[in-house]
């Protein structure tokens, strides 16, 4: 009866009346049914929740797939979480002594691996039919068919997909290689010489060789979802793709690389609207922001690169930056500064003034936060992802654009969360160096020297506690990737280092000038 | 010395350094430079596995996303110099006179791709025939070394006796070729004609292609493998060519309903359907519910019209923001008449080039089209989709389906309360 009169009322009020969320600006009807999935950025990511399940031999970098993938994933917004068993397993077993623990006749240790295997895939059920996640990645050899069946009848169980992500390769140099960038630091080896741990490693590969059984999509495998990676890249197999979070990773491994190369980020030169402490806009260069140009002209000859490509927005300031360095450069509309819609040019006192309520808003969930008429950190993230994505194919590259834009960047690389995105520093006339090493991304700050405004602000106090889960109804809140449950930290290094060799003088700390209102 | 100045196009508004006051030589790029050396893509496969289909469909995309692409099909130029066909015969492996003939149009269909990739500002061209063994494929890689052309190789490989009587039925039964046939003759004469080949056929090897770049599509794309990819439009090429599937559908385009700034004849703006508006809305429910669509998905702008317009469906939508109207900048909520009274510069130059034309701190019809890409590749994804979205974009889109180039995509016909039913059918 309560329903008939529901259904009532709803054929006779006026259909169609909406109403715009505050601070995403997103148009929802105004009758209180139980909101129908809907997505504030595109289309339904993912529905059922994926396990990714990676296999192949020790070393063949099936880790730093696992933790780069989820890096990525998170940063465009698909809730992921790594769970390496080895890291489980350092847990149970407190010492590791040495690669007969691998060996297959070790009846007592297979028990323990056996035990540590089930113990991350009861955290995964958690993760995703409880913690709100939608992708776990199982990062572990699961080298045999009957390791490999046993999670797909736990997938299924559970109505959970399964993609697999294989990482073949038979190339000597190259797991010596990946055995010196990150096992040899592992804490399973922090008592031993390099030379020693190299060859119980090498042994511990060994172990698994003669039970491993590769995927076999032409047949054994055939309906499995799968990604074959062989040589690091130079081939890929895939198999039977489902949807379409599956089709973007498949794209994204087919896209990055482990070549050593260097990311450089920066903002254009200090702008006259700089000076005027105005947002947005397209302003040219102050005489400071000249000086930069020049000054990052210096900078990047005495790095002495293969090969730099030069990346700018559309806007003239970091245009004119770009031509002081006399080499060709790209223009991307993409790297375009965040639109600030009705407050495009304005002061922070002239929006405080002007849009009282927005400028609270703004300061309430910054990531969130869509400018009336222009655009939020969320709507920089989309657009920016075919920058990341023409990021990880190339090698040596300098990206001159925006603070909010820079932030986003840094936010990918550095794997910073989205509630951290919008106050990640990312001064004028200071150049980040952006290294590849191990899992993760080295960054060096390095200041430039010429003096500019500081157009930084801090978080509000009051909106520290964190942000609102009730302003959060329609999205899901990207993570930077979460902690690994049973293991510190230990995939991004952030160093900021004191003195450039390239410049003289160079101080690691901005000057600031500090303007009213910031 | 000191840095260039700029100076800002008044069409595109892009900045563009000028020496004396003359453009310098540095181009303003939308995007990544996609192609810097020409691109010859070679289809490897035995007839009637959708080699023409690709061929064509991936020209379409590379062209609508701005790359210059055409495809050169041998079998055309085989139609042209062999008035007609007769029988299977002629593809017989020991038939030397058409042997003699098809290397012909082969050679002439490659000198034909030199005069587009070099002479014409083409970019990629797509070499469309069997080219079914290794001597035929070295020669034309040899061709594209001697060029400087990247060469990437796409093999449709299926064994599926369904699929493939499937395409015949779609297109060779309406081929030039079969003209006079019934379509069991037809089929008959196809038939034999696949076998003439299957003999030669030397499939792209692991071992001994390990240096091609190429892409193996496996029974309709149930599987791939991938070699070497070298470059950023090989890489989307790839992305691509693992999204498209076969299976029917159809794709809804249709515009929001009228709304109140409609009304008044001002563009832009973020306003509400009028009353017609709502009308169109019920009216369009009606219309869905009659198509009795399987698993229709519904996506709309971020626009308050697009989705007014799809509540009155009653169904779950996805908001893309992605699809929201051009950004017509400082002319935003302004009538035509107040853009050429205020602006009348910027009026006349939006009829000169309404493609490349960018309101100024707003968009071009280019803009729109690198922001509606996404859309696109989930469209293809996809199975049964309602698009509700806007004037502009809706071109944008419609241009993609149709193969319309960017000189008629603004101009294209997308009324109020009309909706555009899309259903793949043979090569379109």
């Amino acid at each position: 009866k309560v329903d008939a009169e529901r259904k009532k009322t709803f054929v006779l009020k006026m259909p169609m009346e909406l109403t715009q969320s505050r601070i995403q600006k997103i148009w929802l009807p105004n009758d209180n049914r139980p909101a129908l999935p809907r997505r504030s950025c595109g289309p339904q990511l993912a529905n059922s929740p994926t396990v990714i399940v990676m296999v192949g031999l020790p070393a063949r970098g099936k880790t730093y797939i696992s933790k780069k993938l989820t890096r990525y994933l998170n940063w465009i917004g698909v809730p992921t979480k790594v769970f390496n068993v080895g890291e489980y397993r350092r847990e149970a077993v407190k010492h590791y002594s040495s690669y007969d623990f691998f060996r297959p006749d070790n009846e007592e240790a297979m028990k323990v691996r056996r035990q540590c295997a089930l113990a991350a895939l009861r955290d995964v059920k958690l993760y995703l039919t409880e913690e709100a996640g939608q992708i776990a990645v199982f990062d572990a050899t699961n080298t045999t068919r009957e390791r490999r069946g046993m999670i797909l009848n736990f997938a299924k169980e559970n109505g959970f997909k399964v993609f697999f992500i294989e990482s073949v390769c038979n190339d000597p140099t190259v797991v010596a290689s990946n055995v010196m960038e990150v096992k040899l630091s592992s804490p399973d080896y922090r008592d031993c010489n390099s030379t020693d741990a190299m060859e119980d490693f090498m042994k511990r590969i060994n172990c698994y060789q003669a039970s491993y059984q590769p995927l076999d999509p032409d047949d054994y495998d055939r309906e499995l979802s799968l990604i074959k990676v062989i040589d690091v890249g130079r081939r890929f197999l895939v198999n039977r793709v489902q949807d379409h979070i599956q089709s973007r990773i498949v794209y994204y491994l087919m896209n990055i690389h482990v070549q050593p190369r260097t990311i450089y980020l920066c903002r254009h030169g200090e702008s006259e609207f700089n000076l005027k402490g105005k947002i947005g806009g397209d302003s040219g260069l102050s005489n400071r922001g000249k000086k930069f140009a020049f000054a990052l002209n210096k900078f990047v000859e005495e790095q002495n690169l293969k090969d730099l490509k030069v990346w700018t927005s559309q806007l003239k300031r970091t245009i004119q930056t770009a031509e002081a360095l006399q080499l060709p450069y790209e223009q991307w509309k993409a790297l375009n500064e965040i639109d600030a819609g009705v407050c495009e040019e304005m002061t922070y006192e002239e929006i405080r003034e002007q849009h009282p309520d927005e400028f609270v808003l703004r300061d309430q969930d910054k990531y969130y936060y869509r400018y009336p008429s222009g655009e939020s950190y969320q709507d920089l993230v989309q657009r920016l992802e075919p920058v990341i994505m023409e990021l990880e194919r190339q090698e040596n590259v300098l990206v001159i654009c925006h603070q909010a834009v820079m932030r986003c960047l840094l936010a990918y690389f550095l794997d910073k969360s989205a509630d951290e995105m919008p106050y990640l520093k990312c001064p004028l006339h200071t150049v980040l160096k952006l290294t590849p090493v191990a899992y993760g991304c080295r960054v060096e700050s390095i200041s430039l020297n010429i003096e500019a405004v500081n157009t930084h602000r801090e978080r509000p106090e009051e909106a520290k506690k964190g942000p609102n889960p009730l302003m959060r109804r329609n999205s899901v809140t990207p993570l930077a990737s979460p902690e690994p449950n049973k293991k510190p930290r230990i995939n991004s290094f952030e160093e900021h280092v004191a003195v450039s060799s390239a410049l003289p003088g160079c101080v690691p700390q901005e000057v600031p000038t500090q303007l009213p209102g910031q | 010395s000191p840095a260039r100045e700029l100076t800002q196009n008044p069409l595109q508004k892009t900045w563009e350094p000028y020496d004396n006051g003359l453009p310098a030589g540095h181009s303003a790029q939308r995007g990544v430079c996609m192609t810097n050396c020409p691109t010859l893509i070679v289809m490897v496969g035995l007839p009637a596995r959708g080699k023409t289909y690709i061929s064509k469909k991936l020209t379409r995309y590379l062209n609508w996303i701005g790359v210059p692409t055409k495809e050169f099909n041998v079998g055309q130029y085989r139609r042209d110099l062999v008035k007609k066909y007769k029988s299977f015969e002629f593809f017989l492996p020991d038939n030397e006179e058409g042997l003699k003939i098809r290397k012909q149009c082969a050679l002439a269909a490659l000198n034909d791709v030199r005069q587009y990739l070099s002479e014409e500002n083409g970019h990629v061209a797509v070499f469309d025939a069997t080219n079914t063994t290794r001597e035929r494929r070295e020669t034309i890689y040899k061709f594209g070394e001697e060029n400087g052309y990247k060469t990437f190789f796409v093999e449709s490989v299926c064994v599926d006796p369904e699929v493939i009587a499937a395409n015949i039925v779609q297109v060779k039964l309406g081929s030039p070729d079969y003209v006079d046939c019934s379509n069991d003759e037809a089929t008959e004469d196809f038939m034999k004609r696949i076998e003439c080949y299957k003999n030669s056929y030397e499939t792209l090897d692991e071992t001994f292609d390990k240096d091609l770049s190429y892409i193996k599509i496996m029974d309709v794309g149930r599987s791939y493998l991938v070699n070497r990819v070298m470059d950023h439009i090989q890489s989307r090429i790839v992305y691509y060519l693992m999204n498209i599937h076969v299976t029917p559908r159809s794709i809804y385009l249709c515009r929001h309903g009228e709304s109140e700034l409609n009304l008044k004849g001002r563009i832009g703006g973020d306003p509400g359907l009028s009353v017609r508006g709502k009308e169109f809305a019920k009216s369009l429910a009606e219309f869905i519910n009659e198509q009795n669509i399987k698993d229709l998905k519904v996506w709309t702008s971020q626009m308050k019209r697009t989705i007014q317009t799809a509540e009155a469906l009653g169904v779950p939508y996805e908001q893309w923001k992605v699809l929201n109207e051009i950004d017509a900048g400082v002319c935003e909520e302004m009538t035509y008449e107040e853009i050429q009274e205020n602006y009348p510069l910027e009026f006349a130059l939006r009829d000169q080039d309404k493609y490349r034309y960018r309101y100024p701190k707003g968009e071009s019809y280019e803009d729109l089209v690198q922001r509606l890409e996404p859309v696109i590749m989930e469209l293809e994804r996809q199975e049964n989709v309602l698009v509700i979205c806007h004037q502009a974009v809706m071109r944008c889109l419609l241009a993609y389906f149709l193969d319309k180039p960017a000189e008629q995509l603004p101009y294209l016909k997308c009324p109020l309360h009309t909706v555009l039913k899309l259903t793949p059918v043979a090569y379109g």
